[in-house]
């Protein structure tokens, strides 16, 4: 339905924008910077909103091999690690998931399809067997479950030297890996396997409060199953939550 | 591209055209609905009434903190605020409940009905969120996970005991917690496989699942005289001080088939039950103890004494 009146802005649009290339391109840099400053900037000093804690600390070289593979088998398409501030989460899950918790994820695995349950805080919640078994056939000891068996990752031994790559990837996007960190990598790899390793001390000085033990029950191989569990056994436990003051002004957000 | 300030109709639809042209192709310039147009304008104005009103602009770099906005509203209050009232409404039968339990014991929760709904109904949330995983919605288990609704403990059964392996865990992170270890017999070399057979050949005629052996009546009732009897008994009845099973209950947390038993012997089983004294609190516990003693067999304390005093205390609970 052709107006009669010509709209005074559509008009200027044809007249002037559309015939001036400098003046159009400087009027889409114009329009893009707006939604750039609102959208995109604020997300740069986003750690401002991140609330300061105790305790988050990088992941050690084993559990960050074992992120890999959660990211690898697609873990997050149906287990969320985000449990919001709402009351039956509280409840079942445990305490709310803190900003903090998840600092030195990239990509964070919040997520927000729960076919499974949220894993942010499953750390510890089950032994090691207990994976195991979940992993090689859920239905063992879940029979409702409707997860697929991982079996073969007991069975596939860790890409154990890729780890000093991906830990200077890490570092580089901030997260503070130290070059002792990463020089010891491997060799950490193999401490967190195992309780009577000789560098056990300095292991623990390194990542506070990390598991040491054979997680997957084999001791003659490394396995991708030994770092998932690694992994999911230090979900949601670096924070010590009997000290964290959740009601504090500074906390509440 | 051909423009002029006439407009230009387009003769099919009668829709003014852009007067753009692009080899004889023309754009009708069809003007946004206007539903779509307001919703439009009104989701920009909404945006900014929500950024007075709401948190929303992290604060800038170098400061802590973000826009509060007008209500100050805060997720994390509100969850507080939730959990508090949640907290008050139970307070007082939380109260009762470890009064009870510290006074009486399973009995003084048992002799009031209302605390014992109360218990079993808590007891039973928690079960579904945090122990139903390992040892089955109904508490039935699972190969490697106790069944709770019978007669056998590992550790003992009666409502203290229990509440006790709950707070501390079994072979857990907790500095008391109930430890034991059976060695791997054949992971670390202790035994050679025939003997392994042998030993298992003789537990399992103890168990009556099979015929003497001879092997099993020689070697294997050797073995099990060095090697198992310190903690399974002489007569293979358990000790609960150590968490070893009976092995002649008929009753196998590993399986009876012979190679499950061969390879329990093999590998050593060690398994872990997690402490649930810092994931949940002690009123929770308490509920989930007379919940898991009430599945039906949780046992009397003078049944347990009997038991300690005698390992065979007969009748009818816990062997």
């Amino acid at each position: 339905m052709a107006k009669k009146r010509e709209n005074p802005v559509w008009g200027w649009h044809k007249k002037v924008l559309e015939k001036n290339s400098i003046v159009l391109t400087v009027g889409i840099l114009g329009t893009v910077a707006i939604g750039g400053l609102v959208e995109i900037a604020p997300l740069f000093y986003l750690d401002t909103t991140i609330e300061e804690v105790e305790g988050v600390r990088p992941y050690s070289p084993l559990a960050l091999m074992g992120r890999d593979v959660y990211i690898r088998e697609g873990c997050y398409n149906c287990h969320s690690q985000m449990i919001r501030p709402l009351r039956d989460e509280v409840e079942r899950y445990g305490h709310y998931s803190l900003a903090a918790e998840s600092m030195y994820d990239r990509p964070f695995q919040w997520g927000s399809k729960r076919t499974g349950p949220d894993l942010a805080r499953v750390g510890g919640k089950y032994s090691d067997e207990w994976h195991r078994d979940h992993m090689r056939d859920p239905r063992s000891v879940v029979p409702q479950s409707i997860m697929p068996p991982y079996a073969q990752l007991e069975n596939t031994p860790l890409e154990v030297e890729v780890v000093e790559g991906r830990m200077r990837a890490l570092a580089r996007l901030g997260v503070p890996y130290t070059d002792e960190m990463i020089a010891n990598a491997v060799n950490d790899i193999e401490t967190q396997l195992d309780p009577y390793a000789s560098d056990y001390d300095n292991f623990l000085a390194r990542y506070p409060g990390a598991p040491v033990r054979d997680f997957d029950g084999n001791p003659d191989m490394v396995s991708e199953l030994d770092a998932l569990i690694a992994y999911l056994q230090i979900l949601g436990t670096m924070v010590d939550f009997s000290t964290y003051e959740a009601s504090a002004d500074e906390n509440l957000r | 591209m051909a423009e002029t300030d006439k407009k230009d109709i387009d003769a099919h639809t009668g829709v003014e055209t852009t007067g753009h042209e692009w080899d004889g192709i023309k754009e009708l310039n069809n003007p946004l609905p206007r539903w779509w147009l307001w919703v439009f304008y009104a989701s920009i104005v909404w945006s900014v009434i929500y950024m007075i009103f709401m948190p929303a602009i992290p604060a800038l770099p170098g400061m802590q903190g973000y826009t509060p906005g007008l209500r100050d509203h805060t997720e994390r209050e509100n969850v507080h605020n939730a959990l508090a009232d949640l907290q008050t409404a139970r307070e007082p039968q939380f109260e009762r409940l470890q009064q009870a339990a510290a006074e009486g014991g399973i009995e003084a929760i048992e002799a009031d009905p209302e605390l014992l709904r109360f218990a079993l109904a808590a007891g039973d949330s928690a079960f579904g969120d945090n122990c139903a995983t390992c040892h089955g919605e109904g508490g039935q288990g699972a190969i490697g996970y106790p069944n709770l609704n019978d007669d056998i403990w590992l550790w003992g059964g009666t409502f203290d005991e229990i509440r006790h392996t709950l707070e501390v865990g079994i072979r857990s992170d907790h500095p008391e917690a109930r430890y034991s270890q059976m060695p791997a017999y054949g992971a670390d070399g202790l035994l050679e496989r025939q003997e392994i057979n042998a030993v298992a050949d003789h537990v399992m005629t103890l168990a009556g699942l099979i015929e003497p052996t001879e092997a099993g009546e020689t070697t294997g009732a050797e073995i099990y005289e060095f090697q198992c009897a310190a903690c399974h008994g002489v007569d293979a009845t358990g000790d609960r001080m150590v968490g070893a099973p009976n092995l002649v209950d008929n009753y196998w947390l590993y399986g009876s088939e012979r190679e499950q038993i061969v390879n329990s012997i093999w590998r050593g089983p060690f398994g872990v039950m997690p402490n649930w004294g810092e994931r949940l609190n002690d009123p929770t516990i308490t509920a989930l103890a007379a919940y898991v003693y009430l599945l039906g067999g949780g046992e009397p304390d003078e049944f347990a004494e009997a038991a300690l005093l005698d390992r065979d205390p007969g009748g009818e609970a816990g062997q």
